[in-house]
């Protein structure tokens, strides 16, 4: 079977437009269509909201609706399912998972969210120490524990949750992977407030929680395999955002800069300079980066650029509240509310500002992807290491 | 956003790069280069005539119809990558880069502009172009040289790259652009930082020369080719870059202390990953500057003023890391890290500093100063 091309596709996109006209079609019911179309992530397989297709005709095909006007399912409300569960259930899920859980996530019907790390699991996260136990007779396994940092804990419907499954293994082994009802009994979501004054994230306590066998992914002691597809997809998905020149970050300060004289000074147009500098080159390593993707010559690159937006995204929001003179010593609003997306652009300079802040801790510290370039792209040695083999139950903790 | 631009290397690209590089790795290793820049004549004539004329290098730039292979920048960024991993002196940035681009500017109905080019595509000349390597482009350029009648020229240029390698120098003088052979011109080399690219004072005393150009069209060619120089310079700051890293990662993956290799230490592998990254970053920059040539996108300008405000300084920062990683062999004469950080800091200078790179972004992107 020959590849569809860019030709097949937009006659597809057509179609899908002549049969669901957006204007007269309800948001859902055009991007359920639009998934059974094929047309939603057009390299998955057919069936699953693609059609096997190159993923850098996805482009082509998202280009055409918008330009009709068709609405999108909202991406950075749903990043989560996007980036990480997704592509992590399509490796690792049983048909009947991919059949039951695709459609909805795409579609932004159900939101989901990332039950990764624990008070004593954060960059060590193999550590976790989440216990689920299997129910002679049901099968069902009985989760407990708790989880910390989980964004969008709140309005989530599912989420994908790693636990220990045998503490007498070595901590890498012993790790089961699951997908877990956030409307469960005995799952508790409590607000944590951030440097921000929202709360996008909270803390999750799991209390006898029951999960299906059904709603395991992958093999029993597999966990940590499958966790790494999801995490391999969160940094491309966190550092991979396609932006137009002077897009992100930069826009607002460049536009400052422009419309209010009064603030610039020597001293600032100089680190401004680099700072656009530093952004542009930025954006041409991520199209480089994308274009090797579609070329099918993953690179190495995905991993670091996480790092470059994260420092940057710092640099550039500290310049913007120095630049704004006395505003800058403003902020909006400390009201607590809880957002249903996470937003490192939004609101103001003071919020920029502060929300970079999590940008080198969220999806993996930059020490730590410091050291994943440092080992598997330099081939550099790794720090020696006395945890590998001892039980996870003898750890120092 | 278009999508037209094309950051990677195609298959073609890939070839050439394999055929230069191959040539390089046999005729031109570290201990070769030292060796030539300890005589204070650099060049290798017979390294230059296989690059440029038997791989067909030099003529990149040109079309088929004058003589060269009709590639474009995109391929002659592959070379200068190539040379600058290897810091190979060879005029190719002089001659088959900035004069040849002059030389284009003119247009073809010059006919002893045609048949220069001709000439240096085909590796039988090299010509030098009598501007200062600092010269960058959106600078005013120097008007030392008049002419004093009938294409007599008079004048001093300083600081003149490859001159002493030059069959021919293009001179820009108050009348025009002149092709003067290098036996009507006086040179005096000059001591240079970077041992692999040699400088001289170019002084002209009545020498006579062939106009090729009124003074319009003339500093509308130079001006284009510093903008292509300058572009293209970041593919060699590339290379330079690429080499200082992978062998600082060689050698800290060997070297051991405290009965460690050194580079299983977390403070140098964290240093060697951020510059990883910023030699990926200058390797899309430098990539597009190429690609923007190549298409003479509108936006050239910028692309390579980003390019260039990015690409010097991390080749200057991987030579200095790349020094500084070595520990004391690093600051040995042996040990070739010190002509990558000559070639590396010259380079920084060369077409534009930063600092003007970043006024001519500030232009471009109408980010205006106080
Ligand atoms: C805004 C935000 C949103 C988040 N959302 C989620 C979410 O939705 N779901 C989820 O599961 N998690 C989420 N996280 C958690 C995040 O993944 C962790 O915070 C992160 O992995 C770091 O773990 P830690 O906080 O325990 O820090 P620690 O691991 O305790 O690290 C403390 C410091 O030590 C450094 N460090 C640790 N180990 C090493 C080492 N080997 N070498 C060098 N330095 C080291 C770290 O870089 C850091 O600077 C979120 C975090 C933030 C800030």
């Amino acid at each position: 079977m020959t590849a569809i091309t860019a030709d097949q596709l937009l006659t597809r996109v057509r179609d899908l437009l002549a049969a669901h006209p957006p204007a007269d079609t309800g948001r859902a019911d055009f991007l359920r269509a639009r998934f059974d179309a094929g047309l939603a992530w057009v390299h998955y397989p057919q069936g699953l909201g693609g059609l096997g297709a190159p993923r850098s005709l996805q482009a082509v095909v998202d280009a055409e609706l918008e330009a009709a006007g068709a609405p999108d399912n909202e991406p950075r409300r749903i990043g989560i399912g996007l980036g990480m569960a997704a592509p992590t259930i399509l490796a690792y899920g049983t048909e009947e998972q991919k059949q039951r859980f695709l459609r909805p996530l795409w579609v932004g019907e159900e939101v989901w969210c990332q039950l990764f790390s624990e008070p004593g699991a954060g960059s060590d996260l193999a550590a976790l120490g989440t216990r689920a136990v299997r129910e002679s007779g049901t099968g069902d396994w009985i989760v407990d524990g708790q989880k910390v940092w989980t964004s969008s804990a709140h309005t989530a419907r599912w989420a994908i949750l790693i636990a220990r499954t045998d503490p007498a293994l070595p901590k890498h082994q012993g790790i089961t992977y699951f997908l877990c009802d956030m409307h469960a009994p005995g799952v508790e979501v409590r607000p944590l407030r951030q440097i921000t004054g929202e709360a996008e994230f909270n803390e999750v306590f799991l209390t006898g929680v029951r999960i299906p066998d059904s709603h395991r992914l992958g093999a029993v002691g597999q966990g940590w395999a499958v966790a790494r597809t999801t995490l391999m997809n969160e940094r491309v998905s966190i550092g991979g955002m396609r932006l137009p020149r002077e897009g992100g970050m930069i826009a607002p300060v460049a536009a400052a800069w422009r419309e209010r004289p009064a603030l610039r000074t020597h001293a600032l147009h100089q680190r401004l300079l680099q700072l656009w500098v530093q952004a542009e080159v930025a954006r041409l390593t991520a199209e480089r980066l994308r274009q090797q993707l579609a070329a099918g010559q993953p690179g190495p690159e995905g991993s670091g650029m996480k790092l470059t937006f994260a420092r940057l995204n710092q640099e550039i929001s500290g310049l913007e509240v120095e630049l704004l003179g006395e505003d800058g010593l403003l902020y909006e609003d400390w009201t607590m509310r809880r957002p249903e997306l996470v937003d490192f652009t939004g609101r103001d300079a003071g919020y920029r500002y502060l929300r970079a802040k999590g940008n080198s801790i969220e999806g993996g510290t930059s020490e730590i992807l410091l050291n994943i370039v440092a080992e598997r792209v330099l081939g550099l040695p790794a720090e020696p290491r006395d945890d590998k083999d001892l039980a996870w139950k003898d750890l120092a903790r | 956003m278009s999508d037209a631009f094309d950051l990677l290397y195609s298959e073609t690209e890939e070839e050439l790069r394999s055929a230069v590089r191959a040539l390089l790795a046999d005729r031109c290793t570290p201990a070769d280069v030292l060796a030539r820049a300890e005589t204070g004549r650099p060049h290798d004539p017979e390294l230059w005539h296989t690059l440029a004329a038997e791989i067909g290098t030099a003529g990149l730039l040109v079309p088929e119809k004058l003589g060269g292979q009709g590639a474009g920048h995109r391929e002659a960024a592959v070379v200068l990558e190539e040379l600058g991993r290897a810091v190979a002196p060879v005029p190719y940035l002089t001659s088959a880069v900035l004069a040849t681009e002059i030389l284009l500017g003119l247009g073809c109905e010059v006919p002893e502009a045609a048949g220069l080019l001709g000439e240096l595509a085909a590796g039988r000349q090299v010509c030098a172009p009598a501007l200062p390597l600092t010269q960058a482009p959106g600078a005013p350029l120097p008007g030392a040289v008049r002419d004093t009648g009938g294409g007599v020229l008079t004048g001093t240029v300083t600081s003149v790259a490859d001159a002493v390698a030059a069959d021919v120098l293009l001179v820009l003088a108050d009348t025009g652009l002149y092709a003067v052979p290098a036996a009507e011109v006086a040179l005096t080399p000059l001591v240079p930082l970077d041992l692999t690219r040699p400088l001289a004072t170019v002084t002209l005393e009545g020498a006579a020369g062939t106009r090729l150009a009124d003074p319009a069209t003339a500093r509308a060619a130079v001006a284009g080719a510093l903008l292509s120089g300058a572009g293209l310079l970041a593919s060699e700051q590339v290379g330079l870059a690429e080499w200082c890293l992978t062998e600082t990662v060689r050698h800290v993956r060997g070297r051991h202390q405290f009965n460690r290799p050194v580079g299983s230490f977390q403070a140098l592998k964290h240093r060697l990953a951020q510059l990883w990254l910023d030699v990926a970053s200058a390797r899309a920059a430098a990539r597009a500057a190429a690609d923007a040539l190549a298409t003479g996108a509108p936006d050239a300008p910028l692309t390579v003023a980003v390019a260039q405000a990015y690409c010097s300084g991390v080749a200057v920062r991987a030579a200095e890391e790349c020094v500084q990683l070595h520990g004391g062999i690093g600051m040995t004469w042996e040990h070739p890290a010190h002509l990558y950080l000559k070639r590396a800091k010259a380079d920084s200078l060369a077409l534009g500093t930063p600092g003007h790179h970043h006024a001519l972004v500030a232009d471009f992107a109408e980010l205006p100063s106080p």
